[in-house]
């Protein structure tokens, strides 16, 4: 059996570079439509308690920081424009400007991630965080008349928001984990025009996570928010 | 009711045995019809798209039969009659607490008439249970936190299991009983031998020392809505919506009185989750329900002229 | 890579002295493999350990079940022995048993391509089953988990005081072992078919593996969060499923079912491609209806996906709720139905024999039917809420688990054990083994039908005297069913070293998984073949190819 020459990246077990390159792409799809029946079970559950309990969600979903909220889903699209540009460097060839690029969408993960720490803080200040220290005596403020709410379903609320937050800043802190791995790989010039795959799947990866925090924010911090 | 799901079972028995008959023989026929020392050469047939469609048609229709049939039975089983004699039920690990509307109260065994319909109200106190009566063919999860209802009419006096049917822990196998079916000549004595209030006196009792009826009042508009006539009504919420108040409506506002706030009261009633147990719930719901407005007993001791008409509504 | 066209008919290889069995003998060539063939006798190792630790549970419930009292073991230990049973069965032997053993090794050969799509994932994936394993092994030698394979809540999360979150982990991680492989099934079907090799010819069990895969992947992640749910509510105690926090039990009930349903079509769809290879090979002709029984699968998974509260008839849904889903459910039966008959077609005019493989897809034909019927049984809502969590179930279950998937894995394994291993298994003590199980089995579960409708509970450690004779029956029914499955234990190891040797294509089957050698090299082909011919061209194999094996 010769062996003709082709890109080293190519695997012995696919017949061409383009199937290899296809058979990644819908992998990677594949498992962007597991992560999403994986959140959509979180998605369920907050669905029915809100249906629910829709006093005490809105009351608790008020007690968020709606600006540092904004400002994260700023921080994710942005971050999703530069992975995107990566891809571009990528399939250009740039090699610097694809290296910054991932630098600096992981740059912008941490950032996203520390905002949230942040947050989280603010939460366990207020013993907002379930569990034997959680506390809730605000009231929801339906244009201005304060119903009172069971707090037992504002700490339902609050265990929801920590659970689809916190599963959702996981996946963050992998985006970043990858994303730094692939930085390194380009700076040593792994990826070339003919092969960067591995740049625009993680690229789906990233997207897929931002577009999760898109619904995430206005289905958390912004039930019943009036001017 | 015990008849029907029988006969439906045949019925099933017969299409399902009838079907495994056939495909049996059909493959021993076919396979020794055609085995290879006789038919050493196959034919290579694709298919026959009528074929298809007979045999997906025909059994689709077969099925719907026992769809219907299993859907009637089941939404009989599923509404009780109007008069049925209620009894509560309050399952935990390991057993069967019953009480009678009448005050009787039974551990693990369930006494009942011939020839009356019998509908439970049942909870839990702890995890799911299932309520499980193999000789009437019936059966209902006992959900922790709501009612679930179940309804049978006994026909033959006897002993009846009595199984829990929902996995709930180490004597999940023990936490049997029976039901006990009697003549009612002979269950009205049952009856009347043993001191009990009925349920509905304890309800009144904890409806006076809880403090409820300082703010449910019958007489004039109180902080609370009057409950007279309220059993079974519709209720007009603050927020636009209209809800039943069923035996978990009930129950729900005095654990969860911020859930429902009925148009027109201010949301100040305190939460009873922790201060009442599951049969004083009970109690308390039995009492509710009977609070009509058309000569009850109950209002007598009331103060002052007419009960205030059910669901009058006045803003504070 | 040159590829050549071989012809349909085309004689078979000689086999060759290197083939990827003995390409590489450490134990690093073993653990470290990527190739598909060497991972599918990983798992097949690893499933036949947890299938007969399963067993052994099995074994310990129908011992106690001997008499009415519970006096062989204390009601807890028996609690934990049916969860065990009941965890290990499901998740660590069905649902990975075809798919990850015959399909890892088949589903690159029979479509023509050197290995899977991602075969390193591959790999992780038998990892992670592994690991998987030695969790829950490690939950089973340190206490166990009391709350039954279905762990309801809030009994998991707030009453039980067994390792729920250990046992979870372990389900949560062989979880993803289970979608990397639909993944990578997925992808391969798609995109690394051989030339010419068109959907329209593939094999079925192809089709019913790809549709396997698409229940895999969007089913499972379902009840992985689930498994995280609960876990969460336990260390943290969060509310979610508790009725005392504003929680609700039934949606735990909901998303679980959700995949669990779905489950149990993941475990029966790759057999039922199994039974379609070996009817096709055996009756030497097309499978009737090609397109339907393809077809058939992935409704059947589609429609799996609609049924899942007919679980939870009696669990406090609404009525109409209930009525919907028995509706739905019936629907499910209609794709399975059609297989059945299409198989029966298949006989028609056909040129049978009656070797082993035959005798297990006679088997489950039989056997699928009566679970199949018994499932439109419980279907009906009138007649489930008598049955329901009643030993009719569990007959039911075990049938179409047992006397169909099961049945259908071990036709399939000893249709392909020459092509795993070069060698034959002994015609005479299979066929005797077949004969133990089918009777062993009808012995052990059809009692338990009459049980249940008579009214005994499931998962009860003791029970009414007058529940004991059939309990007695069933449990005689069950040393028969041990031991018509240690018999193929023997005599597959035994062949090993003494069976017949075997070459590429012993039955004279289609498919191009016989047209390598056996067993095959580690690159499955020595040229890429390019199909010109349809499935099943058993009209095509020329009568020079019907022999015995022959012995060099």
């Amino acid at each position: 059996m010769e062996h003709e020459a082709h890109n080293p990246a190519l695997l012995h077990h696919f017949a061409d570079a383009q199937q290899q390159k296809n058979a990644a792409s819908l992998g990677m799809w594949l498992f962007l439509v597991t992560e999403i029946m994986f959140f959509g079970g979180m998605f369920c559950a907050y669905l029915v308690y809100r249906l629910a309990h829709f006093n005490a969600f809105a009351a608790g979903s008020q007690q968020l920081s709606i600006w540092l909220g904004a400002t994260n889903t700023a921080v994710l699209i942005i971050s999703s424009v530069t992975v995107v540009l990566a891809v571009k460097a990528a399939e250009a060839g740039k090699r610097k400007v694809l290296v910054g690029y991932l630098v600096v969408t992981v740059l912008l993960g941490m950032t996203f991630l520390v905002i949230k720490g942040f947050e989280y803080r603010e939460k366990f200040e207020k013993h907002h965080v379930p569990g034997a220290t959680f506390k809730f005596t605000d009231t929801f403020d339906d244009n201005g008349k304060q119903i009172p709410v069971n707090p037992k379903e504002a700490e339902l609320f609050f265990s929801l928001y920590f659970a689809m937050t916190g599963m959702h800043a996981l996946h963050m802190i992998i985006g970043c984990g990858l994303f730094s791995v692939l930085a390194v790989l380009a700076w040593k010039g792994h990826y070339t025009p003919g092969y960067f795959t591995p740049i625009e799947n993680a690229g789906l990866y990233w997207h897929l996570v931002d577009i999760i925090w898109i619904y995430l924010f206005p289905l958390l911090y912004l039930i019943s928010r009036h001017s | 009711m015990a008849g029907q799901v029988d006969a439906l079972y045949i019925y099933l028995l017969l299409v399902a045995g009838v079907m495994t008959a056939l495909i049996f023989l059909a493959v021993m026929a076919l396979a020794i019809k055609y085995r290879r020392a006789r038919h050493p050469n196959a034919e290579q047939i694709e298919g026959s798209t009528i074929l298809e469609i007979i045999w997906s048609v025909i059994p689709f229709f077969v099925m719907l039969t026992f769809f219907i049939w299993g859907a009637v039975i089941y939404f009989q089983e599923r509404t009780p009659p109007a008069d049925s004699t209620e009894v509560y039920v309050v399952a935990k690990q390991w057993m069967w607490k019953i009480e009678h509307v009448e005050g009787q109260r039974e551990i693990n065994e369930l006494h009942v008439p011939t020839g009356q319909d019998i509908k439970l109200i049942m909870t839990s106190q702890d995890v799911i249970h299932s309520f499980f009566v193999p000789a009437f063919r019936i059966k209902q999860d006992v959900l922790p936190g709501r009612y679930t209802t179940l309804w049978f009419k006994a026909t033959k006096p006897g002993r009846y299991h009595l199984f829990c049917a929902e996995y709930c822990g180490t004597q999940h196998s023990g936490m049997g009983g029976d039901i006990v079916v009697m003549e009612p000549r002979d269950y009205a004595q049952w009856m009347a031998g043993g001191p009990s209030a009925p349920l509905q006196e304890t309800g009144k009792q904890l409806f006076s020392a809880l403090g409820c009826a300082t703010c449910h009042r019958f007489d004039v508009q109180g902080r609370g809505p009057n409950l007279v006539g309220l059993y079974n009504t519709d209720v007009l919420l603050e927020d636009g919506r209209m809800v039943k108040a069923d035996e978990n409506y009930v129950r729900e506002s005095i654990l969860n009185p911020t859930a429902k706030i009925v148009k027109g009261f201010k949301p100040v009633m305190p939460t009873f989750q922790g201060i009442v147990s599951d049969e004083q719930l009970n109690a308390l719901v039995a009492y509710v329900k009977s609070l009509t407005p058309t000569g009850s007993a109950e209002l007598q001791n009331q103060p002052a002229a007419s009960p205030a008409q059910p669901q009058k509504m006045q803003v504070q | 890579m040159a590829s050549t066209v071989i012809p349909a008919n085309r004689a078979p290889a000689p086999t060759p002295k290197l083939n990827y069995l003995n390409n590489g003998h450490t134990l690093k060539s073993w653990l470290l493999t990527t190739d598909h063939k060497r991972i599918a006798i990983l798992y097949l190792i690893s499933v036949t350990v947890f299938f007969f630790l399963g067993g052994f549970f099995a074994m310990l419930i129908r011992l106690e079940l001997l008499t009415p009292q519970g006096d062989l073991m204390q009601a807890d230990t028996y609690n934990k022995v049916f969860t065990m049973h009941g965890m290990i069965m499901v998740f660590f032997f069905l649902i990975p048993v075809v798919p990850a053993v015959l399909g890892n090794f088949l589903v690159p050969i029979m479509i023509g391509a050197k290995d899977l799509a991602f075969p390193r994932i591959n790999l992780l994936s038998w990892y992670l089953y592994i690991i998987g394993g030695i969790l829950i092994s490690h939950v089973m030698l340190t206490g166990g988990v009391d709350t039954g394979w279905t762990f309801y809540t809030p009994f998991s999360t707030e009453y039980t005081n067994t390792k729920i979150v250990e046992a979870g982990l372990a389900v949560f991680i062989a979880g993803f072992s289970s979608i990397f492989t639909g993944l990578n099934f997925i992808v391969t079907i798609h995109r690394m078919r051989a030339p010419g090799l068109t959907w329209d010819r593939l094999p079925l069990f192809i089709w019913s593996n790809y549709a396997t895969s698409l229940v895999m992947v969007l089913g499972t992640p379902v009840v992985a969060i689930t498994i995280v749910l609960v876990a969460v509510e336990r260390l943290f105690h969060l509310g979610i499923f508790d009725p005392r926090l504003g929680g609700d039990p039934l949606l735990f009930q909901h998303l679980f079912w959700f995949y669990s349903h779905p489950a149990v079509y993941i475990m029966i769809l790759p057999s039922m491609g199994v039974v379609s290879e070996l009817i096709a090979c055996f009756a030497r002709k097309r499978v009737f209806g090609y397109k339907f029984v393809a077809l058939s699968s992935v409704a059947i998974a589609v429609f799996g996906f609609l049924v899942w509260a007919h679980h939870m008839f009696v669990a406090g849904i609404s009525l109409y709720a209930a009525m919907i889903f028995s509706f739905l459910s019936f629907s499910v039966g209609v794709p399975s139905a059609v297989k059945v008959f299409n198989w029966t077609a298949t006989l028609y005019k056909g040129s049978i024999s009656y070797a082993t493989p035959m005798l297990y897809a006679f088997g489950f034909i039989g056997l699928f039917t009566m679970g199949g019927l018994t499932g439109l049984m419980l279907a009906t809502i009138g007649i489930d809420v008598h049955v329901t969590d009643t030993y009719f179930v569990v007959a039911h279950f075990h049938y179409v688990m047992v006397g169909g998937v099961l049945m259908g894995y071990l036709g399939g394994l000893h249709f392909w054990w020459p092509k795993m291993t070069g060698r034959m298994y002994p015609e005479a003590w299979a066929k005797l083994s077949a004969l133990l199980v089918f009777v062993g089995f009808n012995l052990t579960f059809f009692p338990q039908f009459i049980l249940g409708y008579v009214g005994m509970p499931r998962r009860y450690w003791q029970y009414p005297p007058e529940f004991q004779a059939l309990n007695v029956l069933s449990t005689a029914g069950a040393s028969i069913l041990a031991a018509g499955y240690l018999l193929p234990m023997i005599y597959f190891v035994w062949s090993l070293r003494y069976g017949k040797i075997a070459d590429a294509n012993p039955w004279a089957a289609a498919g191009l998984e016989w047209k390598t050698t056996s067993p095959p090299p580690t690159f499955n082909f020595d040229e890429t073949p390019v199909v010109t011919w349809e499935a099943y061209n058993y009209d095509e194999i020329p009568a020079w190819e019907r022999r015995a094996p022959v012995a060099r």
